[in-house]
């Protein structure tokens, strides 16, 4: 069995290190300002604050898929006794709030970790530590698991019935 | 494409409810900067000098500094300017948190608040969008929970609210105005907000911010982090813990307390507690601390945690900052740090200055206890000493009975109540009180700096060069080793030699001209940060901050494309530091004003004060009653200013 080498990259957020600073924010949008660096501008950054100083809510969050369409329900979670409402720790640019957008557009903003540079510059400039990035290598199995594309089919067809199913695959592998 | 300012002022008539986007000159920039410089500016050409501070005519400013809303580490500071009712000069206060990049993000330099609302109002300003808003049913709120009452019914959890209380509402003299963890809360300008019936300004921006030379300016930036990250981890040693790190005094963190408590002054700015400090008292005050701090928490874009959440049980959630948990016990002579916390929430929601607050309550106290004041004027009053503080702070707020008379400050009722009052109102200058400090030996440097800085606030003059002298060579060797943010080498000399006794020693040494020096130094460092919107916690205030004269220069060259050196911004600094007194001396401060309270020091000097207050308005280029000469003025390009004071017969020819 091959085995493939995969680079993981991770920020590690310590909500309770954050200050509310909102330093991630500001050479974000910076950094992926065009020309680099040429305008500063915290609605257009990758990384948001949800901040909420009188519940002392401190959640840096990393923009992460769009979605075209919001959640039938909002998260919220209460951890240690204290409520995170309103998508508290979503990464989705999606219709039920402004954050991950370009102002001017309104189209989705995704982080891309700062690819060019060493570390993400949100790591970089936030000195109390509370955005940490790790970087590590895992060997991941290249082979396809059988089993586990069985348990899929197996709900399709539980779903859609077996015929349905053979005719959708057939049509797929000749488009393909 | 003006670059690091957005170019634009928002202009509001509050008599007719017109607003206008006002283009500005980049000129003024080039000759003023921002922030303070522009506000002075701005001040001198609106309202002839006899204006009384509440004529409608008077604007309100408030204004970003030039390099908020760019990624410069502290910038983040407002600078609110009118005339003070207390001092009736001009009133400058200013405040950090997220207000002035949100109002730079929202395509302003500037909000100028001219006329008087007939109703109640608040200003909500969305990039182009700009409304005034009925605040009616905001009447009377606290100053924090009116900045959460209007995000809510805005549905802008990320928009910043500047907010008056119940204080500024009744135009009490010391009420403030409160923003977040921060406030602008000396000289009362809080009152002017209430007098022209505006509740607050909230503020929600998502637009750009240009920067000239943006790779080399974000370089500057990562300068001034790393070197924060070195501070950071290496506190100035043979310093008092306080004067070690950056930022502000960092009160909220630190738990130990002696020397404030047995330093500073209690009461009325009265009584040194010498032994006030012990064990039993550390303890408990730690606990009362550390179980109602939820969080350290900073300003805009700055890595120090000056600020914390305080959730007192019972109470509301408020921020706090500074030195104020101390200020409302010690006035009161309330052992007790939970009381601090407690009666803090209190005046944060009325909205009132930390300082000017309990010593005007302290001041009756002591009135009352002389028989100037009487058990009549203090009618329904506790006797214990926390209910008759909450009571005299209620009074104040609402201005009824003798709080009528105390709302305008220590100097203003004195007046009003007469027969000796004014003994009692002995802890000012130019009409407005100062820290609870007195002291043995008379400090020239700090003298100077008492006497004629223009924000009457020590702490916003006071910084970079020590307080007091190093015991050995060896401590002050190690001090200027790394002194990079010295103007001049002399400044090392200067250290090197003070002593704590004999003849290089207060008060003769330093010398008077050496004072000048650091006082001109430490002024200048300030006027740049108030232009700047810089906070003083990273520049001005602290021993070896990240900015200073000699990085300054290439960070405003970056940020805004126009050419300045050392010397150009230093010729900056001294036009903006001369218009600013020249507004003052047209509404009438003089030499007979630069007084430092009496009771100060015990040790005066007055033939050596003397010789100091004539060898730095010589130095300044002023004349022997402080006032700019005609030469001053138009080497700094502010020949109008000389022809103004002339034809006022101000300025005569000699």
């Amino acid at each position: 069995m091959s085995k493939i080498k995969k680079k993981i990259k991770t920020i590690k957020v310590d909500l309770d290190k954050c200050n509310g600073c909102r330093a991630c924010e500001v050479i974000c949008s910076a950094y992926h300002a065009n020309p680099k660096y040429s305008s500063n501008n915290p609605a257009r950054s990758r990384i948001r604050m949800i901040r909420d100083p009188m519940r002392d809510v401190y959640v840096p969050v990393y923009a992460g898929e769009y979605t075209a369409a919001e959640c039938m329900g909002r998260d919220k979670y209460i951890i240690d006794g204290k409520e995170y409402d309103e998508c508290g720790f979503c990464r989705a640019a999606c219709p039920s709030r402004d954050a991950f957008k370009e102002p001017d557009s309104g189209l989705p903003l995704k982080c891309d970790m700062c690819e060019d540079e060493e570390t993400p510059l949100c790591v970089k400039w936030c000195l109390n530590e509370a955005l940490i990035y790790e970087e590590r290598e895992e060997e991941v199995d290249e082979e396809v698991k059988h089993e586990d594309v069985e348990i899929g089919l197996k709900a399709m067809v539980n779903k859609y019935g077996l015929q349905n199913v053979i005719d959708t695959v057939t049509r797929m592998s000749q488009k393909s | 494409m003006r670059y690091s300012e957005t170019g634009f002022n928002l202009e509001i008539d509050l008599t007719r409810g017109n607003i206008e986007r006002v283009e500005t000159d980049p000129k003024l920039t080039e000759l003023h900067l921002g922030g303070l410089g522009t506000n002075s500016k701005i001040l001198w050409d609106a309202v002839s000098p006899d204006t009384d501070p509440f004529a409608p005519e008077v604007p309100l400013i408030f204004s970003t500094g030039l390099l908020c809303g760019t990624p410069a580490p502290g910038a983040n500071r407002t600078i609110i300017t009118a005339y003070s009712p207390q001092t009736l000069l001009m009133g400058y206060s200013m405040m950090g948190g997220f207000f002035a990049p949100e109002l730079k993000y929202a395509g302003y330099d500037k909000v100028i608040l001219r006329g008087k609302s007939p109703n109640l109002v608040y200003i909500w300003i969305h990039n182009d969008k700009v409304e005034i808003r009925d605040a009616s049913h905001l009447s009377g709120k606290g100053a924090v929970e009116t900045q959460e009452l209007i995000k809510k019914e805005l549905n802008e959890p990320n928009a910043h609210v500047a907010a008056i209380g119940l204080a500024g509402e009744n135009r009490v003299g010391m009420a403030s105005i409160e923003q977040g963890r921060s406030s602008a809360s000396r000289l009362g300008l809080g009152a002017v907000m209430g007098d022209k019936k505006v509740k607050a300004i909230a503020v929600r921006g998502t637009k750009d911010i240009n920067l000239a030379r943006p790779a080399e300016f974000v370089e500057l930036c990562n300068e001034v982090l790393e070197y924060i990250k070195y501070r950071n981890a290496n506190p100035v040693p043979n310093v008092m813990t306080i004067l070690q790190g950056l930022g502000s005094p960092q009160e909220m963190l630190h738990v130990d307390e002696k020397w404030h408590t047995e330093n500073f002054v209690w009461g009325n700015a009265r009584v040194r507690r010498k032994d006030f400090w012990n064990k039993e008292i550390e303890e408990r005050w730690k606990n009362v601390q550390l179980n109602v701090r939820k969080r350290l928490i900073s300003c805009y874009n700055c890595p120090m945690k000056c600020g914390a959440i305080i959730t007192v049980p019972g109470l509301s959630t408020y921020m706090m900052k500074c030195f104020s948990k101390l200020t409302y016990s010690m006035a009161a002579f309330v052992d007790d740090l939970d009381f601090g916390f407690r009666i803090a929430q209190l005046a944060t929601e009325y909205g009132v200055d930390g300082f000017s607050t309990p010593q005007t309550m302290a001041f009756a106290v002591e009135l009352r206890e002389a028989g100037i004041l009487t058990d009549a004027d203090f009618e329904g009053c506790p006797s214990d000493n926390q209910g008759m503080f909450y009571w005299l702070l209620d009074r104040i707020v609402r201005r009824e009975g003798i709080g009528d008379i105390l709302a305008d400050g220590t100097y203003w009722a004195a007046k009003r109540i007469g027969k000796g009052a004014e003994q009692f109102a002995h802890n000012n200058i130019k009409k407005h009180e100062q820290l609870p400090l007195k002291l043995g030996m008379l400090n020239p440097v700090y003298f100077l700096m008492y006497a004629t800085g223009e924000k009457i606030n020590i702490t916003q003059i006071e910084g970079q060069f020590p307080q007091s002298p190093f015991m050995t060579m060896e401590e002050r060797e190690e001090f200027v080793r790394d002194w990079i943010q010295v103007p001049d080498e002399k400044f090392k000399q200067y250290l090197m030699d003070w002593e704590i006794r004999g003849e290089r020693s207060n008060p003769y040494y330093p010398t008077v001209d050496m004072s000048v020096d650091i006082v001109d130094w430490q002024e200048m460092i300030h006027y740049f940060d108030d232009a700047l919107g810089i906070c003083a916690g990273l520049s001005s205030f602290p021993l070896k901050p990240p900015y200073h004269i000699h990085n300054y220069p290439k960070i405003i060259s970056a940020a805004t494309g126009i050419d300045i050196d050392e010397e150009g911004l230093k010729k900056v600094y001294r036009r903006n530091r001369n218009l600013l007194r020249a507004v003052n001396v047209r509404r009438g401060l003089r030499r007979a004003d630069e007084v430092p309270p009496e009771d100060h020091w015990k040790k005066r000097f007055p033939e050596l004060e003397k010789q100091l207050l004539d060898a730095y308005y010589k130095f300044k280029g002023w004349n022997m009653d402080g006032i700019p000469t005609k030469e001053t003025l138009q080497e700094l390009d502010l020949g109008y200013v000389a022809e103004d004071l002339e034809q006022r017969g101000i300025l005569k020819d000699e």
